[in-house]
């Protein structure tokens, strides 16, 4: 009881955080805009793309991106809360670790589940069809994406001593996971070498899975949805072992 | 905001599953404070050296099971010994002072009984709960200020002490009482729903305390309160550390660099130096340990002074440092006159004279400068007098 306490208050300082920034949540929704409007529109009508709309083709690939993003940023934010000295605060209270980890996760990944549905409504610009109920099909494969993802930021929190590694994780995280996750191009046709590193990565299961969700028929799977959830899950639980590992053998 | 609900283990010693060992681990390191009472309410060697202040009342907080102790803690890092084999009994409701030069081991130790850090060998019990077995229990029986900030700058104070309050599983029907009454305590109440960026250093630093003391917890930690604050503030930190340490049976912990604040709020003072506690009594009884008061007077022929001095029997330590003649003296208040008689009858004239009795500076220098005065070096004396003349 006493630790689903501090679990909450933690999970509520991340919310509260996040929705008083404003500038991030402008920028959150302003990134997408000029992903689906000016990069989409030129891919639309470029003769390489044909047999769909491009646009609705990468909607769910940029609600990947943003959660990808987001979580990233948020997850290494624990960094800040090491810097100003909050972290000592939260270390020397009674809740233990991985309570501490579990609270973090939890907060982050509802800002992150935010920033991904505060790009739904585009969906109606550009015309794709989606409903309430397809909607809230989405939001548990969205949960499932984010939940792992901010356990990687959290566990590179952890690992780096400052901010100054930011850098390499956008390097070497962010873009590579969101360029081999098939969110902008077709894994379909892509040679096998490329086709194989995407299969390694957790986030081509979430954009494929969001897609069969959204897309319907106009999209053929590259796996079965049962396939898909069950990759995120296990991705979720690896993540969330070591997160929680690599925390409490922090300081 | 009155006392401390009596904690499930704020028992007496005589139910406590402690009381039997105690003993053998009592004796403490070295000099000063050579003889423990325990369970021993009248506490005459303290009363008759330190003028009686540490002698609370008879009903005896000495009875009790020591708030802290430590069995030969110690922690190293890689070949260096940061806290060397430390026992130590600290009792409840004392304002204890940890006093030592950079790097002597007191954040070593503070950590350690914070539970943030594992000692290498040896233990500590911190209101009767084992560091290192049970950290979760002592964790909700302290609290701590830390010497750098550690508080959401980004939240209001309200929210931060709110968040500490869940952390701490401050029962929610007293949550908010408790909150005003500590935002009362250090007179922050109007400033409540301020974010935090918004306050000054100081705010910001009696927002931590009144954060610490948010869950009632035995013991406070307090590693240099008043760092970097102005002078108001400090005499405001020092009124809040004796307002709680009167109204809650509180006991306080405090590292300082600042001797006057030791000297004033502590009932007792611990000197660290490598690792080991080299000095531990009551400011008092500190200040009085080191001979005496200091004479210092000027006159044209001061080894003549010197010698007479000597020759007298009036001082034992006499030195002369351009021609102003130093002596420690027992009692400078009764001596001074027989000092100007004495050179008067022998036709030394004085020209001037100045008294000092020991401060905490002259009491830390004395414990953990000791390699200064007793390498002997001439050079190293004038730099001792100038250190001191420029403190005047």
């Amino acid at each position: 009881m006493s630790e689903w306490r501090g679990i909450s208050t933690l999970w509520r300082r991340e919310i509260k955080k996040f929705l008083r920034e404003k500038p991030r949540l402008l920028n959150a929704f302003c990134q997408p805009l000029l992903w689906l409007f000016i990069f989409g529109t030129g891919m639309r009508f470029s003769p390489a793309v044909s047999g769909y709309n491009y646009q609705e083709f990468i909607f769910p690939g940029l609600v990947c991106q943003a959660m990808l993003f987001t979580a990233m940023f948020l997850g290494v934010s624990v960094i800040w809360d090491r810097e100003f000295g909050f972290l000592k605060e939260i270390l020397v209270s009674p809740v233990s670790r991985s309570s501490v980890f579990l609270g973090k996760m939890l907060g982050v990944s509802t800002d992150v589940m935010f920033q991904g549905i505060i790009i739904f409504p585009f969906a109606f610009l550009i015309g794709a069809h989606i409903d309430l109920a397809i909607f809230l099909q989405a939001l548990p494969v969205m949960l499932l994406i984010s939940a792992g993802l901010v356990c990687i930021g959290l566990t590179f929190a952890s690992l780096l001593k400052s901010f100054e590694g930011f850098g390499l994780i956008q390097t070497f995280i962010n873009l590579p996971m969101f360029f081999l996750s098939g969110a902008l191009f077709p894994l379909s046709t892509v040679p096998d070498w490329l086709l194989w590193i995407s299969y390694a990565n957790p986030l081509t299961y979430g954009v494929d899975a969001l897609r069969s969700i959204m897309m319907g028929s106009a999209w053929i799977p590259l796996f079965p949805m049962p396939v898909d959830i069950g990759v995120l899950i296990a991705f979720d639980a690896v993540m969330f072992f070591l997160g929680t590992y690599v925390f409490g053998r922090t300081e | 905001m009155t006392g401390i609900p009596a904690g499930p283990l704020g028992i007496p010693p005589e139910e406590s599953p402690l009381s039997g060992r105690g003993s053998p681990h009592t004796g403490l390191t070295k000099g000063t404070y050579g003889s423990y009472f325990l369970g021993n309410p009248v506490m005459n060697r303290d009363t008759d050296k330190a003028g009686g202040r540490i002698c609370r009342d008879e009903s005896g907080v000495f009875v009790m099971a020591p708030v802290i102790e430590t069995f030969d803690l110690t922690r190293r890092f890689g070949s260096n010994t940061a806290v060397d084999a430390i026992n130590l009994r600290i009792e409840r409701g004392e304002v204890f002072g940890l006093l030592g030069p950079n790097g002597a081991g007191k954040s070593t130790l503070l950590s350690m009984l914070c539970t943030i850090l594992r000692p290498t060998s040896g233990t500590a019990r911190v209101d009767t709960f084992d560091i290192i077995r049970e950290s979760a229990q002592v964790r909700k029986s302290i609290g701590i200020v830390f010497q750098d900030p550690s508080i959401d700058a980004d939240m209001t104070a309200l929210e931060n002490l709110r968040m500490h309050a869940d952390l701490y599983d401050v029962p929610l029907s007293e949550q908010d009482a408790r909150i005003a009454s500590v935002l009362e305590l250090v007179r922050l109440e109007d400033k409540a729903d301020d974010f935090v960026h918004t306050y000054s250093g100081g705010m910001r630093r009696r927002l931590e305390i009144a954060r610490g003391l948010l869950h009632y917890p035995k013991v406070l930690f307090l590693d240099e309160p008043t760092i970097g604050l102005d002078p108001q503030s400090r005499e405001h930190i020092w009124e809040y550390i004796r307002k709680i340490r009167k109204q809650k049976d509180m006991t306080i912990i405090l590292t300082t660099h600042y001797m006057e604040e030791a000297d004033r709020l502590c009932d007792r003072i611990a000197i660290i130096d490598r690792g080991r506690i080299v000095a531990l009594d009551h400011p008092t009884a500190l200040k009085q340990g080191l001979g005496g008061d200091t004479v210092i007077l000027k006159t044209g022929v001061g080894s003549d002074l010197r010698d007479l001095l000597l020759a007298g029997r009036i001082s034992e330590d006499v030195t002369v440092i351009d021609g102003e003649v130093k002596a420690v003296v027992r009692n400078a208040n009764v001596i001074l006159p027989q000092i100007i008689e004495c050179a008067s009858r022998a036709g030394i004239r004085i020209d001037s004279v100045y008294l000092s009795h020991p401060d905490m500076n002259d009491v830390f220098r004395h414990y953990t400068g000791n390699e200064m005065r007793h390498d002997g070096v001439k050079e190293h004396f004038g730099r001792v007098a100038m250190m001191r003349r420029h403190r005047r």
